[in-house]
């Protein structure tokens, strides 16, 4: 190895804070592309989504319950399953996959190393959201070119709703796996982000139907974020109703969650 | 108007660190205490001391990771916690063990810290300095300790810092990249850039500081320059030199008059406690010739930095 020789001057202090729009971008960008990178991540929000939603679409496997909508109209077997999946991929890239993510980019100091460059606090938590934002609408796209394929037909009037769903129901699943990706160790984490995932996938409203369950459990399932979400998403998209007690569940438990959040989450 | 306006990094009539009565303590451990501590603008200022001796946790309360249970920092006239917002654009950090996002690569990384300064170095060039262009899209978690430490310290200078902490930088790298690095911060010292840095090697904290802290159970047990911390022998009470390990120490004092003690005090390195005087320094060559070896590095009236560390803070290993 041959030792450069430094030109006087060429350290010579000159610092200061970038513009917060390309700190903000790039930290984002840098976000996103992790997760789109991690074969794991993708295996979990997209691909086992996109099976669930060929597999249930196309085979009589779960009781939908009367597949009436609530004008009485029969209602499409991928019309009913497609909401449901698109609050699955919610769930499984905000939550399981933000958690497992931040409880290993502790453990790699990772915050330590951002907290100590003049990147504000809140860019560090802002370039998360964006990034799982932009996770989300990558999702939502395949699924639904996938789901139009089967022959999907949302309820059209609904989708502005729907859309507010999703935004707030990624906010809420996002603090939710912050909540839990920032307080324990990455293989706690590891397993219990799978753990609340699979329990919530097949008790906590996303591929049964509250309308499926016993009154009593349908009420809890309900207030659930996962419930909230599927049956929000139900209701815009299959009735093209407003669904503001499910947008009301998610937006309490993102609140609940992140400001738990801000006092239990440690840097590494 | 004889006001001189404020500089960008800060006002450069305040010192680099100012540290005053500073005490962290963790449940019952007291981990600083009490230590006062402070460095001119421009300097390199090297903290030594065993492991778990509180240099990281100084360090930390430095660049406001910890608050202080007692006492205050001042880095470059600011607290690093009250106006952590204003500082933090100023300085570099190099954390102890790096730290990075596992999945993402060098030059990404360091395009990402570069993005929070106004001026920030050429990122290419740098990695190129650092001689990490060959790891392209290798995932942090894959490089090696020491490219991951390399990373770490382009992150801490990328931006231009005025005061740059570096909290062991040359651990786990081959000399090779050792003695890149150490030219490097003596270039960035040249320059203007105030530095601390906690090392194990005495050798680099010889080499490069202006002023050595020696911090030991979480108090500062020494302080000076290289030089006047290792001067300490002026009556010239002992002879060191280095040759084949091994040999026999009795055999040696047998050579020499009465009263004085000889000791392998590591490997191969020899130390003769007495006065010294032209015969004792004619016995201990000719009796290293019988030996058949060579003494080298033959030393009188200096010790050396690790001697000094040695005695301060004791031989026993830490936890």
């Amino acid at each position: 190895m041959t030792f450069p020789r430094f030109t006087p001057g060429t350290f010579a202090p000159a610092p200061g804070r970038g513009s917060v729009g390309r700190m903000l971008s790039t930290h984002a960008r840098v976000e996103t592309l992790l997760t789109l990178r991690h074969g794991e991540q993708i295996l979990l929000t997209l691909l086992i989504p996109l099976a669930l939603l060929v597999g249930l679409s196309l085979l009589d496997i779960l009781p939908m319950g009367d597949l009436v909508a609530a004008d009485g109209t029969r209602v499409a077997k991928v019309d009913w399953v497609t909401p449901r999946i698109l609050a699955l991929a919610v769930m499984s890239s905000a939550f399981t996959g933000q958690a497992i993510a931040l409880g290993f980019d502790r453990r790699y100091g990772v915050f330590k190393r951002l907290s100590a460059t003049a990147l504000p606090r809140w860019t560090l938590v802002s370039g998360r959201i964006i990034a799982a934002l932009v996770v989300v609408a990558a999702q939502v796209l395949v699924l639904g070119v996938v789901a139009a394929l089967l022959g999907w037909q949302p309820e059209l009037s609904g989708v502005l709703m729907a859309v507010l769903l999703l935004v707030i129901g990624t906010v809420c699943f996002g603090a939710l796996g912050v909540l839990l990706g920032g307080a324990l160790r990455a293989e706690i984490v590891l397993a219990l982000a799978n753990i609340v995932w699979f329990v919530l996938l097949l008790a906590g409203g996303i591929l049964l139907a509250p309308a499926a369950l016993p009154d009593a459990l349908a009420v809890v399932v309900r207030l659930l974020p996962s419930g909230a979400l599927a049956e929000g998403l139900r209701a815009a998209l299959v009735d093209g109703a407003t669904a503001w007690a499910p947008l009301g569940v998610l937006a309490a438990w993102g609140a609940g969650a992140a400001a738990l959040a801000t006092r239990t989450t440690k840097v590494s | 108007m004889s006001e001189s306006p404020q500089r960008a990094d800060g006002d450069s009539r305040e010192p680099a660190l100012d540290l005053t009565g500073l005490t962290k303590r963790f449940g019952s451990t007291t981990a600083v205490n009490g230590v006062d501590l402070h460095m001119p603008r421009g300097q390199l200022l090297a903290l030594l001391g065993p492991n778990g001796a509180g240099k990281t946790t100084t360090i930390e309360l430095c660049e406001g990771f910890l608050r202080p249970d007692a006492g205050t920092v001042r880095v470059l006239g600011l607290d690093p916690i009250a106006s952590g917002a204003t500082l933090r654009p100023l300085i570099g950090v190099m954390p102890q063990g790096g730290g990075a996002y596992p999945g993402i690569g060098c030059a990404e990384m360091l395009r990402l810290v570069a993005s929070c300064g106004a001026n920030p170095l050429d990122v290419d060039w740098l990695l190129d300095v650092l001689g990490l262009n060959a790891c392209g899209r290798t995932p942090f978690k894959r490089l090696s300790g020491g490219q991951q430490q390399r990373l770490s310290l382009a992150c801490a200078i990328v931006n231009r810092p005025a005061l740059v902490f570096l909290d062991e930088p040359t651990s786990g790298m081959d000399p090779q990249a050792r003695r890149l690095v150490w030219e490097l911060l003596a270039a960035l010292r040249a320059d203007g850039v105030s530095i601390l840095l906690t090392t194990h090697l005495m050798e680099e904290a010889e080499t490069l500081a202006d002023h050595v802290v020696i911090i030991d159970h979480g108090e500062i047990v020494a302080s000076g320059s290289p030089t006047a911390l290792t001067n300490g022998d002026p009556e010239n009470t002992q002879v060191r030199f280095r040759t084949r390990a091994g040999l026999d120490t009795e055999l040696l004092a047998a050579a020499l008059p009465e009263g004085y003690a000889v000791r392998e005090t590591s490997p191969g390195s020899y130390r003769v406690d007495g006065s010294v005087d032209p015969q004792v320094i004619s016995a201990v060559t000719a009796w290293c010739a019988q030996q058949g070896v060579l003494a080298e590095q033959l030393q009188v009236g200096k010790r050396d930095l690790e001697d000094v560390f040695l005695e301060l803070t004791g031989r026993e290993l830490r936890t």
